[in-house]
């Protein structure tokens, strides 16, 4: 008769054995706790739009769609209209990037292309460094520095040499869409640059080369086949940096004006969306007036998510074509 | 040569000085803004300026001290919720997640870094403010912790995958449960990485203003506890650029001194600390 | 290596939090009005020099701040220039179950006040001129209204460039009750409040803001509490009173702007005293005061409020004319002294 030994199986441990099992090893619990650690989180940011939502139901019922479309802005009639800054808030950021971006992309081509590694390297450590200066110490140089100059050299001699276009009329206070426009600039600046640098230096070193070798000198193999090539990085950059602008508070109220006007002229005092909750949330007397303000927050909230997921989108599109190690 | 040729070679000779010239203007930019600090800024700093509390308005003399105790009092407050949920939940995403929660999670955190900062100071005014009806450290604590989460979170999780899964495989084959390789293995291994993330977002707050505005609103003397309004660097400069009073010019240019100095310098620490080379080197 | 700089990082946590918490004083937070700011920050310095154990903290944020966060709640006073209207009251009585009382704390005067290179003397204002200016009718500085009372002054031909309050402000509240009551135009096209809509101009945060702008923008106008038009070397305009003469702001004309109204003050003490009779009674100058609730559930704070407001009375009236504001009248102080019994 043969004896039939049971071999000990290399069953699998499977169901409570092995939750317990883990459980003792520390395993769940770890898991748990970094688990509720990362899901607060989302709980967090789902909290904050319930919130904005929540607090903006009374102004958007009473107003409805007719909020962007109106002027006025009345805490005393109670009537609240956003448009003044959203054009406050559009206006600057693109007068910004009006300035910024071709610098930046100037001053990346410079970086990617021209400058040795080291000089790359170290230039670029004193950009980042200039991303990391807070909007109130722009707001104090904004104050102190950019607004005198304005309103005694530069907005005179704008006046003088292009006074004609309704873009440069009227007087010139020193503070305004202009001034703030330029200062924003320089905030934005270091994301335009940083980021279109690290595309170009993705773009394959063989396209240059094919460029080069057809005969095309260094600066039309630059713009002509490189910066096409990382174009749609760039841009994502470019939407980085206007989702920045339009988010600043400090920088902007300290030299805007503070006045909801609507101008064609960028000498004019005016007003952006997160100055005047700024100024006047601590003093919203009234439910629909600070119902008003949140949807103006609301309105923000939605803009810059809008652009940084486009720009997110647009970078990784280039990181993936390129096959550089761009950050998304 | 033909001219058409001798023009393209002159355009790209001068369009890649003007690149050049770019990049002077942005760099520039910084040192003329540091310039500017140092001067006005070293001109006002002394003693008093970081001893003493502020004088009744229109006198002169007084200080910033309680300014800076509120500013570093936040930051405290700030770096006690940022700090653990970045940390540990990057530790669930890097290591424990599935793609699912973890996409959901990494999209929260990106939606969060990108709300503006003001709209955070309205949060945190409708969560902590009005319920325990005050203005306080911890409110403004609060609302600078929140935007620190994102930054932490994000970073500490790139350096944590970062890890080569050798060291991973390595310490699970020798019976480490899970948690202990994290702990004793990947983490020390990251460190240096998590140190810059930490650093840089505190950084980043240090320098905030707008979420300050309602909730630690400010105040003339020492805050005493958690619970009540203060002073802090920032609301300080901003108070006192936009007022008219000499005096008060100057100590928003000291302030602005002290925090840009504070700022400059966490950051090129965090840089150096990465660049002394990541403990081990990336797969 | 690393024991050491965690136990140290441990201790220095603990230390900073033993130092911040051993500091036990009671600590009042009241907020508002930046009217009266000089005057108020000079008195709780000076209360808390004399009664170390009581801290109060004002921060002056505007008026309408002022309003609304004692409403909500999230400070123990508020101040205003500009009366709660009845609606507010009820909003706070409806919110607490218990009313809010205010108790002027002194008075002070509104005045035009201007950067114009090489006009170093006080321009003379009819309320037609001032309203024509806020109201953006007026746009240069030699237009007949404004030469036609200041005759021997060299104005420019420059853009009027007007300043105003860009936050909720009491001021605000005091100047545009003038030009409503003086303007029918105003009073229809924008009336008054502490915060309106603003036909022109830039906009200043709080009486500081409002004076930065002005000391630095050329061929302003902009009003502003009297002190500090003073403290920072601005001139600043008289205005025609109702009795036709051009009043500058002193002690003495806005002491007269009120004797009007120091007997019939009614008990709850909102009164706007512009424009009011009187030969030399400077027409833009308002009480301010502070708001306080009913009822306080902390008995500590209520009484540190009671006697600050004590003090205030007596004492702290000797402070004022320093700062340019004029004490209140006797009958007033002596009626607030029996209001505080209110308080519980």
């Amino acid at each position: 008769m043969a004896a039939t030994t049971t071999v000990p199986s290399a069953s699998p441990i499977t169901g409570s054995r092995s939750f317990l099992r883990k459980l003792r090893e520390g395993d769940e619990i770890a898991r748990l706790i970094t688990f509720l650690f990362a899901v607060s989180t989302v709980l967090v940011t789902l909290l904050l739009i319930i919130e904005l939502w929540r607090d903006s139901a009374l102004a958007r019922h009473k107003f409805g769609l007719q909020f962007f479309f109106t002027r006025v802005w009345d805490p005393i009639a109670e009537q609240f209209g956003a448009l003044p800054f959203i054009y406050g808030t559009l206006v600057t950021a693109t007068v910004s990037l009006v300035i910024a971006v071709p610098l930046g992309i100037g001053a990346a081509i410079f970086l990617a292309e021209l400058a040795p590694a080291r000089l790359s390297d170290s230039l670029e450590f004193f950009i980042d460094l200039l991303a990391a200066v807070p909007s109130v110490i722009y707001g104090l140089l904004g104050v102190f520095i950019v607004v005198p100059l304005m309103r005694d050299y530069a907005q005179p001699a704008l006046k003088k040499t292009l006074g004609f276009l309704p873009l440069f009329s009227g007087p010139a206070y020193g503070v305004g869409f202009l001034t703030a426009g330029i200062v924003l600039a320089i905030m934005v600046i270091p994301y335009i640059i940083s980021v279109s640098r690290e595309v170009l230096m993705s773009v394959p070193r063989d396209q240059r080369e094919a460029a080069l070798s057809l005969g095309a000198t260094r600066w039309e193999s630059t713009w002509k086949v490189v910066v096409p090539f990382a174009r749609t990085g760039i841009t994502g950059s470019i939407f980085l940096a206007l989702a920045r602008a339009l988010g600043e508070t400090m920088a902007v109220t300290m030299v805007i004006g503070n006045t909801p006007t609507i101008s064609a002229s960028l000498f004019s005092p005016g007003y952006s969306i997160a100055a005047v909750i700024a100024n006047e949330f601590t003093e919203a007397t009234g439910d629909l007036y600070l119902s008003a303000l949140i949807e103006l927050g609301l309105v923000l909230f939605l803009l810059t998510f809008l652009l940084n997921g486009l720009a997110r989108l647009l970078i990784v599109i280039t990181s993936q074509r390129g096959g550089g190690t761009a950050h998304a | 040569m033909s001219p058409r040729l001798r023009w393209r070679k002159f355009v790209s000779g001068f369009m890649l000085t003007m690149t050049g010239v770019c990049a002077l203007v942005a760099v520039s930019v910084l040192f003329f803004i540091l310039g500017y600090l140092v001067y006005h800024g070293g001109t006002s700093i002394n003693w008093s300026f970081f001893t003493k509390l502020p004088r009744p308005v229109g006198e002169s003399g007084g200080g910033m001290a309680n300014a800076i105790v509120g500013s570093a009092k936040m930051l405290l407050v700030a770096s006690l919720l940022g700090v653990p949920i970045g940390f540990l939940g990057a530790i669930y995403l890097a290591e424990f997640s599935s793609s699912k929660v973890a996409f959901v999670v990494r999209y929260a955190a990106d939606l969060l870094n990108g709300v503006p900062s003001i709209v955070i100071g309205i949060f945190a005014y409708g969560l902590v403010v009005l319920p325990f009806k005050h203005f306080s450290t911890l409110a403004g604590g609060f609302a600078l912790g929140l935007m620190m989460i994102p930054i932490t979170l994000r970073s500490t999780e790139d350096f944590l995958l970062a890890v080569p899964r050798a060291l991973r495989e390595a310490a699970m084959a020798l019976g480490a449960s899970k948690w202990k390789t994290i702990a004793t293995v990947i983490v020390p291994a990251a460190y240096r990485g998590i140190l810059t993330a930490v650093l840089l977002a505190f950084a980043r707050v240090a320098g905030e203003t707008a979420p300050l505005l309602f909730t630690a609103l400010g105040n003339r003397f020492w805050s005493p506890g958690w619970n009540q309004p203060t002073a802090s660097l920032p609301v300080a400069i901003f108070n006192y650029a936009v007022s008219p009073y000499e005096d008060w010019h100057r100590q928003a240019w000291a302030a602005g001194l002290v925090l840009l100095g504070l700022i400059l310098v966490i950051n090129i620490v965090a840089r150096a600390v990465l660049a002394r080379g990541i403990a081990v080197p990336r797969a | 290596m690393k024991r050491i700089v965690g136990a140290s990082v441990v201790i220095l946590t603990l230390s900073i939090m033993a130092a911040v918490l051993v500091h036990a004083a009671l600590s009042i937070n009241g907020a508002g009005a930046t009217f009266p700011y000089p005057v108020y920050s000079k008195w709780f310095d000076e209360y808390q020099k004399k009664n170390s154990q009581v801290q109060i903290n004002y921060q002056s944020i505007g008026s309408g701040g002022g309003i609304k966060q004692v409403t909500e709640g999230t400070v123990d006073f508020g101040a205003s220039d500009g009366p709660m209207n009845d609606e507010q009251l009820k909003a706070f009585q409806d919110k607490h179950g218990f009313g809010i009382l205010h108790f002027p704390t002194v008075m002070g005067a509104v005045v035009p006040t201007y950067n114009v290179p090489g006009v170093t003397s006080a321009l003379n204002f009819t309320p037609d001129a001032l309203a024509g200016i806020f109201l953006g009718r007026i746009t240069k500085w030699n237009d007949p209204a404004i030469a036609g009372t200041n005759k021997g002054v060299n104005l420019p031909a420059a853009d009027i460039v007007v300043v105003h309050r860009s936050d909720g402000s009491g001021t605000t509240y005091c100047w545009t009750d003038y030009l409503s009551k003086v303007s029918d135009e105003w009073k229809t096209k924008v009336g008054k409040g502490t915060s309106v809509n603003w036909p022109v101009g830039l906009g200043g945060k709080g009486n500081e803001g409002v004076t930065g702008q002005i000391k630095n923008a050329p061929n302003s106008i902009g009003y502003v509490e009297l002190i500090y038009a003073v403290s920072n070397n601005i001139p600043y305009g008289s205005v025609k009173n109702s009795s036709g003469s051009f009043i500058k702001a002193d002690l003495a004309s806005v002491s007269a702007a009120a004797a009007a109204v120091a007997k019939t003050m009614p008990d709850d003490f909102r009164v706007s005293i512009t424009n009011p009779p009187g030969e030399t009674a400077y027409p833009i100058a308002t009480f301010t005061w502070l708001l306080i609730p009913e009822k306080f559930s902390d008995s500590a704070k209520r009484d540190a409020i009671k006697g600050f407001v004590n003090w205030m009375l007596v004492d702290g009236q000797n402070y004022a004319e320093a700062l340019s504001y004029a004490k209140l009248p006797n009958e007033v102080i002596a009626k607030e002294k029996k209001a505080l019994g209110k308080i519980q």
